[in-house]
């Protein structure tokens, strides 16, 4: 076996680093539809992954692999030392760890902002009402909206909206975030407001693994960056090497495509 | 004003260019306005000639008593004034503890309290219950005062409400012993008895109904199939074969020690049957629920129980109110079903009312008064749920 889940890399800096997710041979199908075709991939803590392709290469599908929102039929995921299986305590544990931010926010309409953020700390957590409403309105200065707590979803824009479920996300105190196309279903002008945050959160250490298209942000921000085709890893590298320099034809086609 | 900022153009008109534009505008039209405005008078004229001039209303007067509590013993009534007094306090701070959603159902209370009250002015038992009725409408005031000034915190006002629905019952139906006599179910009658059943079979029909429509969603199939077994069982069978069976049957198959009275019998066949109803509506509602929901919880650590809690039901169950709101009205009405098997709600005191001599012939006032009472119930129980939907904002996200 190559990578083991706990093993620790040694860097160039003489840091030590560990793999926080490792994922090996996944596999999985929807009906007879073979979506994802054999995923290696390991994760450092505190780094920065994007991962980009066509719509229908199985990227949204393999992050959401990793808190177990789909279930891998074939191979193996660890996260931070914990193999995702059927047991359930194991899921729990695991996603627990994990801050997702979806493509459509997904807030609780009938809750207000404060609530969303802190509904799953007081629960899951169990920490109390003053303490998860404390730390929800910190995070809510954190992505910028701090006179928004007392509002319902529907009355936020579409990037207020999202910076919320940023913070929804992050009021977990998550090793790890997992971005779903955040971008995607926003109007133009909010893009930035919450590429921003990410940016911001990106530069605390966080582990971010991002599906997107936003190329400047991820020359910007990524410290790899991982190409997706039909289910299967194409190619991975730094953000230079994949924009001056991509090794693979269909890389080099999707970018010229996307960049035009 | 400056260029551009035009102020929205004037909406309002006045009464005769109203008329013209809703009831004349064309010659059809006018036709139709005239020949509907005099079958409406023609109606109007001859039932309120009836109603003030030919009709017995003495049947109703006499009768009151019995058309209110049936046989309940009048020695042991103050039982039943304590228990509206209850429901009199309790609906009156709710009014001023929640506002406007519950204020329909405080202003209900002391309505039809003191609609009781005027009526009850001209029959023997007179003054004392008039004055009794006045107190206990004024009571819902005192509460609602009370409530606004936040003098009653939330919680204990919801802890409150549970707590008095076994009270009521228990001073109702009485422990057996000197301060509170046992009172048989069997002489129960009336308004009183129909109101029992309905509240019964909505306050128990709601979470069985809530528990069978997650159990046909689960997915653990023996559960599912469970659930939806007894759904569709109870679904094809009509509310009567069951009040037959709750009655009948049941019996039969209860070792002989064991005896359910008849009126919780009713009471159990009407809630069985409901639950069966809102189960399939609050499916209706979990079904809307967008499956992003369920995934951002889950996301979040959130356990299948804590999901359902906060996220899924609240949701679920607001947009399924009107619905659920239909359903609980065509059960207070369906209560009426158990004269068949010889309980004397408001419908079955109406026809053995109807059975004496002297009153003969009264059909009409009967049929009428009973109309009235369970419009005033069902329209007021509309009125709320529209409100409530208003307050929960159902319809908007």
């Amino acid at each position: 076996m190559g990578i083991g889940p706990d093993e620790e890399v040694r860097v160039a800096d003489g840091q030590t680093e560990r793999d926080i997710i490792v994922c090996e041979d996944v596999h999985k199908w929807f009906g007879q539809l073979h979506v994802l075709r054999g995923i290696d991939l390991s994760v450092r803590a505190g780094e920065v992954v994007v991962i980009f392709g066509a719509s229908g290469s199985g990227k949204s599908t393999f992050i959401r692999t990793i808190n177990r929102l789909e279930e891998h039929q074939r191979g193996e995921i660890w996260v931070d030392g914990i193999e995702l299986t059927n047991d359930v305590r194991n899921i729990a544990a695991i996603r627990s760890e994990i801050g997702m931010v979806f493509q459509s926010f997904n807030l609780f309409p009938h809750l207000t902002v404060l609530d969303n953020i802190s509904l799953a700390p007081m629960r899951v957590r169990k920490w109390s009402r003053d303490r998860a409403e404390h730390v929800a309105g910190e995070l809510l200065a954190r992505v910028g909206i701090p006179e928004q707590a007392e509002k319902y979803p529907a009355q936020l824009s579409g990037g207020q909206q999202q910076r919320v479920a940023i913070a929804r996300a992050l009021a977990m105190q998550p090793k790890i975030m997992l971005f779903d196309e955040p971008t995607s279903a926003l109007d133009p002008e909010m893009i930035n407001e919450v590429l921003e945050v990410m940016r911001e959160l990106a530069g605390t250490g966080m582990t971010m693994l991002v599906v997107t298209h936003e190329m400047g942000f991820a020359r910007a921000v990524a410290n790899r960056m991982v190409f997706f085709d039909h289910g299967q890893i194409v190619e991975v590298g730094p953000p230079a090497q994949i924009f001056e320099a991509p090794k693979q034809e269909r890389t080099k086609q999707f970018l010229s495509q996307i960049l035009h | 004003m400056t260029a551009g900022m035009l102020a929205p153009p004037t909406t309002t008109v006045g009464p005769v260019e109203w008329l013209r534009r809703n009831l004349f505008s064309s010659v059809l039209n006018s036709f139709v306005t005239l020949l509907t405005g005099a079958v409406l008078v023609w109606v109007v004229a001859n039932v309120g000639q009836w109603a003030l001039t030919e009709a017995r209303w003495d049947v109703v007067t006499r009768n009151l008593r019995l058309f209110l509590v049936g046989q309940y013993p009048g020695d042991q009534a103050w039982r039943l004034w304590a228990s509206l007094l209850i429901l009199s306090v309790l609906s009156g701070i709710s009014a001023g503890v929640f506002g406007h959603t519950t204020r329909v159902l405080a202003i209900s209370v002391a309505a039809f309290q003191a609609l009781l009250a005027a009526v009850m002015v001209a029959s023997p038992v007179g003054p004392w219950i008039t004055g009794g009725m006045l107190v206990n409408a004024a009571l819902v005031w005192v509460g609602m005062v009370a409530g606004h000034r936040g003098l009653v915190p939330r919680r204990s006002l919801v802890i409150a409400w549970l707590v008095s629905i076994p009270v009521i019952f228990v001073l109702i139906a009485g422990v057996g012993t000197t301060p509170l006599p046992t009172v048989g179910s069997n002489v129960w009658g009336g308004l009183l008895l129909t109101v029992l059943l309905a509240v019964v079979g909505i306050v128990l029909s709601f979470p069985l109904g809530v528990l069978l429509a997650l159990g046909r969603r689960s997915a653990l199939p023996g559960i599912r199939f469970v659930s939806t077994a007894y759904i569709e069982l109870i679904r094809g069978v009509p509310l009567v074969t069951i009040l037959f069976m709750a009655d009948i049957m049941l019996p039969f198959f209860l070792p002989g020690e064991i005896r359910i009275d008849r009126v919780t019998r009713a009471m159990g066949g009407i809630t069985l049957f409901s639950a069966a109803y809102v189960a399939e509506n609050v499916r209706g509602g979990l079904q809307a629920i967008p499956s992003g929901q369920v995934e951002a919880a889950q996301a979040l650590g959130l356990r299948g129980w804590h999901t359902n809690r906060h996220i899924v039901l609240p949701q679920a169950l607001r947009s399924v109110i009107p619905a659920n709101v239909g359903l609980f009205i065509s059960l207070l009405k369906d209560t009426t079903l158990v004269a068949i098997i010889g309980l004397a709600e408001l419908l079955g005191i109406g026809q053995s009312v109807l059975a004496q001599p002297e009153s003969l012939g009264a059909h009409l006032e009967v049929f009428a008064f009973i109309g009235v009472i369970f419009f005033v119930i069902c329209y007021a129980m509309s009125q709320a749920s529209y409100r409530l939907e208003a307050a929960l904002g159902v319809g908007q996200r």
